[in-house]
């Protein structure tokens, strides 16, 4: 250790370790990245849904990316009583007006965001849904108010095709 | 540790080894193997070794059969969403002795986990993780933690609704990890839910996995040889002595015994309760529309998931029942006593029984919807628990009062009945 000048050696010796790191997280990379979703998963990024059929109260549910999407057709008093919430007493704070554009339609991911499970329609404290793996609690507006679950159910990027179709994604 | 390093050399003898033959020198001299065999068969054993003590065995039988009959079901076995659960129920009805097959292997999987709770609570109460057999016990909870995984994963792949909600639950729990947690869920499911990539892959590991068990075994008896096993006296012994006998005929002749007597409640199982530990819901086809009622994982992880859903917040929930399993890896340094065997420590010994009751509670409340009572149930349970091994342990090594350990196996045999032999040697201690 009293020779502290840095050699040729050294230098190639560090060189060399560095360009085969590089080249081992370049090897890694395709290996890790396989297992992303694909370009065939990724194809069915969008779902067209006619919902001409769905009177107010009920629910319709669609798979869309293998997942279960909710529609609902709101009630007078599921949006009085969404829209009447204050947002102190939310554990995830969204307004009613931000999660459905047109307050009859409510359209979201039907999953809890605890872990994953389907919560069940007109269900639990607040009249919206239950989930029954670990009892999260949603109100009419999907928002998260008791229970395991961190997060509001997810709404996903949707838009009115015409007055009867639905197009998610 | 002096002692020790004299064990180690007295153990040298193994490699004095010759064989008799001519051509078994001239392989040995090229390849060991018969060094090896020597080894294995003259491996000395302490002498008052308990049944607690074949479980060892019984999990080796338990890994080989679930590769034989693994590997015989993936002959039969389509790993596809579309066709994996028709396959399964192809594999029970037409395939020549599938249904044997297939429910040995499901129920083997439980048997595996029966045996390995046995085996680690055999190594809690003798204290066989203290040192120097702190690697064995690592390589114990690493072996443990694949267990866990290749179930979870074997389990997914009948593609019932048990199966499909199962894996969507456990995937999730990756979901809590702050900012990379989704990009982590969609990465495992290889979709935005679980889907046939994620059945392909999870065939995949589910297939792999055992033979990494199967390395980590080697490793896992190898670390054992070195110190020798420990006895349900927790005391150093000499290696060969008075104390040891051979581990053949002696062990193996013990350890057959008993996985004859386990092979029985196994085939009880296989024939006449094959689907008892089974759910249901898991015989129809999974459907990502619909979860059902109430999700159970198997039996044998009910305890975590208990503590999961004990804490209510998601993260918190997913860090407490990691942690109920790591906490056991660190185990060796958060017991402070120097005393192996509970037979010595009666403080300890009571608040070993109350673990045992402690993680049947949360097994039986992991179980059960987490609402009302069951949910303050698992609660006080996850609080014990965790109790027990961050302040019970430590405090306990500094507090207790021991019994006196005698000095070798046969000492209490020859000198009478143990008390008086104890009695003797008040001032023996342990090293």
């Amino acid at each position: 250790m009293s020779e502290k000048k840095t050699k040729r050696r050294d230098f190639l010796f560090t060189a060399t370790t560095a360009v085969g790191a590089v080249g081992a997280a370049a090897v890694v990379w395709p290996m890790i990245d396989q297992m992303n979703p694909d370009a065939s998963v990724k194809a069915l990024a969008s779902t067209e849904v006619d919902v001409s059929s769905l009177t107010p109260g009920n629910t319709l549910t669609v798979l869309w990316r293998g997942k279960p999407v909710f529609i609902r057709r709101r009630t007078q008093e599921e949006i009085d009583e969404a829209r009447s919430v204050k947002m102190e007493d939310l554990i995830h704070p969204e307004k009613d007006e931000d999660r459905a554009k047109n307050p009859e339609w409510l359209v979201m991911l039907g999953v809890c965001t605890h872990l994953g499970c389907v919560p069940l329609n007109d269900k639990g404290d607040y009249n919206g849904w239950f989930c029954p793996c670990h009892g999260s609690h949603y109100d009419t507006s999907g928002r998260i108010r008791k229970g395991p679950a961190p997060w509001n159910m997810e709404v996903p990027k949707y838009e009115f095709v015409d007055a009867n179709t639905i197009k998610i994604g | 540790m002096q002692t020790q390093l004299k064990l180690d050399k007295e153990k040298m003898s193994d490699h004095d080894y010759r064989p008799k033959s001519k051509v078994g020198q001239w392989f040995n001299d090229r390849l060991p193997l018969l060094t090896l065999a020597n080894h294995l068969t003259d491996y000395p054993t302490p002498k008052n070794l308990n049944y607690w003590w074949t479980f060892g065995g019984i999990l080796t039988f338990c890994l080989i059969t679930q590769i034989v009959t693994g590997l015989t079901l993936a002959m039969h076995y389509i790993a596809h969403a579309d066709m994996a659960f028709e396959s399964v129920e192809h594999i029970m009805r037409d395939v020549n002795y599938g249904w044997l097959i297939r429910y040995i292997h499901a129920n083997g999987a439980s048997m595996f986990f029966l045996a390995v709770y046995i085996h680690i609570f055999r190594s809690l109460f003798y204290g066989s993780y203290k040192s120097p057999r702190e690697i064995i016990w690592i390589l114990g909870i690493i072996i443990y933690l694949l267990m866990m995984a290749a179930a979870f994963m074997g389990y997914v792949l009948p593609w019932g609704q048990m199966s499909f909600w199962g894996a969507t639950v456990i995937t999730n729990l990756f979901s809590a990890i702050p900012l990379v947690g989704e990009g982590i869920v969609t990465w495992l499911w290889g979709g935005y839910s679980v889907d046939n990539p994620t059945l392909t892959r999870f065939f995949t590991l589910h297939y792999l996995i055992p033979f990494l068990i199967l390395g980590l075994v080697v490793l896992h008896i190898w670390a054992l040889h070195v110190p020798g096993n420990n006895n349900p006296v927790g005391i150093d012994i000499k290696k060969p002595s008075k104390d040891t006998v051979p581990f053949h005929p002696y062990i193996v002749i013990k350890d057959g015994f008993a996985l004859l007597m386990f092979m029985i409640v196994f085939a009880f199982f296989v024939f006449y309760a094959p689907n008892i530990l089974g759910h249901a819901d898991n015989y129809i086809e999974a459907n990502p529309m619909v979860t059902p009622a109430h999700i159970v994982p198997e039996w044998y992880l009910l305890p975590f998931y208990a503590i999961l859903r004990s804490v209510p917040d998601k993260l918190l929930g997913v860090v407490a029942m990691l942690s109920a399993i790591l906490i056991l890896a660190v185990l060796p340094w958060l017991d402070t006593s120097k005393i192996r065997s509970a037979v010595f420590r009666p403080l300890y010994k009571q608040f070993y029984w109350i673990l045992v009751a402690d993680v049947l509670i949360l097994g039986y409340v992991g179980a059960m919807p987490a609402e009302g009572l069951y949910l303050l149930i698992a609660r006080v349970a996850t609080a014990y628990y965790f109790l027990h091994f961050l302040v019970i342990l430590p405090v306990l090594g500094f507090k207790e009062k021991t019994l006196p350990v005698p000095l070798s196996i046969t000492e209490p045999v020859l000198g009478g009945s143990p008390n008086l032999a104890a009695a003797r040697n008040k001032e023996s201690k342990i090293e």
